[in-house]
């Protein structure tokens, strides 16, 4: 993975130094919140409900052991001991003190992690897909790109007051995993009819209170043009953004009142100016970056192992969760582990200290010491070898980590929720919990097959829910929790944004109103393997509606 | 029926004014039975979030609950009790025994 050049050492160390002297400064009332709070955020310290939020980015979901280890320890010495997985794919820190936090970001620092620009109307922690650089059907890994995005977004003088947050996702397969047609941009690496590598790009996407997906402003940008391209994007974005009305002020309103067309020629038109300048990407340099994601020695190994389907035959539960949680690598004898963050019953995303002490060991152990976070708020291995699997299995299972439901229905994302978000209207977490106890066993989540579940807690829509299979929204109704059910959404290659099915029901009722949804797919799918969207797709809303609500 | 919240300065924890200072327990919190006492105790708050004592103090009804106090709203009955799940809701307790 990447590692901090002297140049990378040296801004963090100075911010942390920086922040550290505001913090001071706040404490001793010579800064006063107004003035404070903006520089906070820059840092990523949030003020929730409850507590300060510590929110950390993770450069395209990479973790290696000792960052792991560092997260842990910061888990237990400065919060209460565990972490929360993002649908970033970056971590949060629930309950930090101020005080405390200069120390915690010098601590990040010695691993080459740090929070800058996880908040604010900057260019946000840069995502990719989290089996990038081993999933079979990968054309290029998309992480080289997603540091030179990185390295160029960084402390960037330009575009650090945008009219809003800005995110950029790339993914490396035609099948997205990495949600880019919900992103501010989306780049997909792809290869041209000459074999040369590029990608299709995606502007205007998103999520929040006006949900819209990206749309393609071209279909083949060569790889040299990655920085020209996303700079005459943002240029274009920074000048006619909307900084009048924070509802407003996205790329993709601007893309949707201006029209693709003119956006997109004043774009090209600030690409073709600049594009043989600086930002054209040396191929010795790209070719530096991409040496860091090299793959790791792996051991010459059979395509199959015996180990491992003597082991499947003699233990039903390792079976199942080979099943569920197992995904094709590239190289033979290999396999790409999902670790479930999803436990029944449990918060999504959390992590205790000792899990991820336990998660560093496994993943120098089973795994070139390297772990993926992924947006659907779980935990990859993204190297282990079929021999070794049965072993990792019993090490996860000691460790409360061997859920064997990635991509079922108790597989769910959410939002902190009201349980801890200042912005949050309704509660997310309960009802994730209370979902996945209904679904609780095994064989029926099996026999429902895929299934994405999204829930978030107000309209800015963190939790994902207008790309969920079914999504669930939480609002404020004269003072009680009632949530809204959307159906239909997809973050993949054919993304699609969930349709509200109709009136929205209470705490008591969704947890019902879900089983009857998924009662009524498992009924109506043409054949057992026909997964919940595709049914969707093809019925529409009409028998979903009329086992909600009766017929009109 | 009102008392002031606000988060502590230095840690971030859900506070409440007492009379002379603030608490972590809303039970111990100063209540406001007019809206002319409720605007006075704000503004004490305020001069403490001028003084950096707190950060964004604010006056929340309350009702009476046996011997406790409650929140109207469910988000300010979460700030005052915690979070409803998971990890913090087990370790809130802990927490609540630290001197704002």
């Amino acid at each position: 993975m990447y590692r901090y050049d002297e140049f990378d050492h040296a801004f963090v160390k100075e911010r942390v130094a920086q922040f550290r002297d505001q913090v001071g400064r706040r404490l001793s009332g010579e800064l006063d919140e107004e003035q404070f709070k903006p520089l906070r955020l820059q840092n990523g310290v949030y003020l929730q409900l409850h507590a300060y939020m510590l929110r950390i980015a993770v450069p395209y979901g990479t973790l290696n052991p000792r960052q792991v280890r560092m997260l842990a320890h910061i888990a237990r010495e400065y919060d209460k001991g565990y972490g929360h997985f993002t649908t970033r794919q970056n971590l949060q820190f629930n309950w930090p003190r101020l005080k405390d936090v200069p120390d915690i970001l010098a601590k990040l620092a010695e691993v080459e992690m740090h929070c800058i620009q996880t908040s604010g109307n900057c260019i946000r922690n840069v995502t990719a897909d989290h089996f990038a650089g081993v999933a079979a059907d990968e054309v290029a890994d998309p992480r080289p790109y997603a540091e030179i995005l990185r390295q160029w977004s960084s402390l960037h003088p330009e575009f650090l007051f945008l009219p809003r947050k800005f995110k950029i996702a790339v993914t490396g397969a035609p099948v997205d995993r990495a949600a880019i047609q919900f992103h501010d941009i989306g780049y997909e690496v792809k290869r041209n009819e000459a074999g040369e590598l590029g990608f299709a790009v995606y502007i205007g996407g998103g999520m929040g209170r006006t949900p819209m997906l990206g749309k393609k402003i071209r279909d083949f940008l060569p790889e040299e043009d990655l920085l020209a391209y996303s700079e005459a994007i943002l240029r274009v974005y920074n000048m006619h953004g909307r900084r009048d009305n924070k509802y407003k002020a996205r790329i993709k309103i601007l893309v949707h009142e201006t029209g693709m067309e003119n956006i997109g020629k004043e774009i090209e038109a600030e690409f073709e100016a600049n594009k043989n300048g600086v930002l054209r990407l040396p191929e010795d340099e790209l070719r530096r970056i991409a040496a860091y994601f090299a793959p790791p020695a792996y051991e010459t190994r059979p395509a199959m192992s015996e180990t491992l389907d003597a082991a499947r035959k003699s233990d039903p539960a390792f079976d199942l969760w080979f099943r569920r949680n197992v995904n094709a690598h590239r190289v033979p004898g290999h396999a790409i582990v999902t670790i479930s963050l999803k436990p029944i019953g449990g918060v999504p995303g959390d992590a205790t200290a000792e899990q991820l002490d336990a998660i560093a060991d496994i993943a120098e152990r089973f795994s070139f010491d390297e772990v993926r976070v992924s947006h659907e708020q779980n935990l990859v291995l993204p190297h282990v070898a079929f021999d070794d699997m049965k072993a990792l299995y019993d090490t996860l299972v000691a460790n409360g980590l061997a859920t064997g439901n990635a991509g079922l229905v108790t597989d769910i994302i959410a939002c902190p929720g009201l349980d801890y978000c200042a912005l949050a209207n309704a509660r997310s977490i309960p009802i994730a919990q209370r979902i996945s106890e209904r679904f609780a066993d095994a064989t029926r989540q099996e026999a429902v097959g895929d299934l994405k579940i999204k829930i978030s807690g107000c309209i800015n829509a963190c939790g994902h829910h207008h790309a969920g299979h079914i999504g669930i929204l939480g609002v404020d109704r004269k003072g009680e929790e009632f949530y809204q059910i959307t159906l239909g959404g997809s973050g993949d290659e054919k993304a699609s944004i969930g349709e509200i099915v109709g009136k929205g029901f209470s705490t008591d009722e969704i947890v019902d109103a879900v089983e009857t949804l998924v009662d009524t797919y498992v009924e109506k799918r043409a054949t057992a393997s026909e997964p919940f969207l595709e049914t969707y797709r093809r019925l529409g809303p009409g028998p979903f509606k009329e086992a909600l609500y009766g017929s009109a | 029926m009102n008392v002031i919240i606000a988060n502590d300065l230095a840690n971030g924890l859900v506070v409440f004014r007492t009379r002379d200072g603030w608490t972590l327990d809303i039970d111990h919190a100063e209540i406001s039975e007019s809206k002319e006492a409720a605007e006075a105790a704000l503004q004490r708050a305020l001069e403490d979030a001028a003084a950096n004592v707190v950060v964004d103090p604010s006056a929340i009804e309350v009702r009476r609950d046996g011997a406790h106090l409650v929140p109207v709203k469910l988000r300010e009955r979460i700030r005052a009790q915690g979070p409803t799940t998971g990890n913090s809701k087990k370790d809130h307790a802990a927490t609540c025994g630290e001197a704002a």
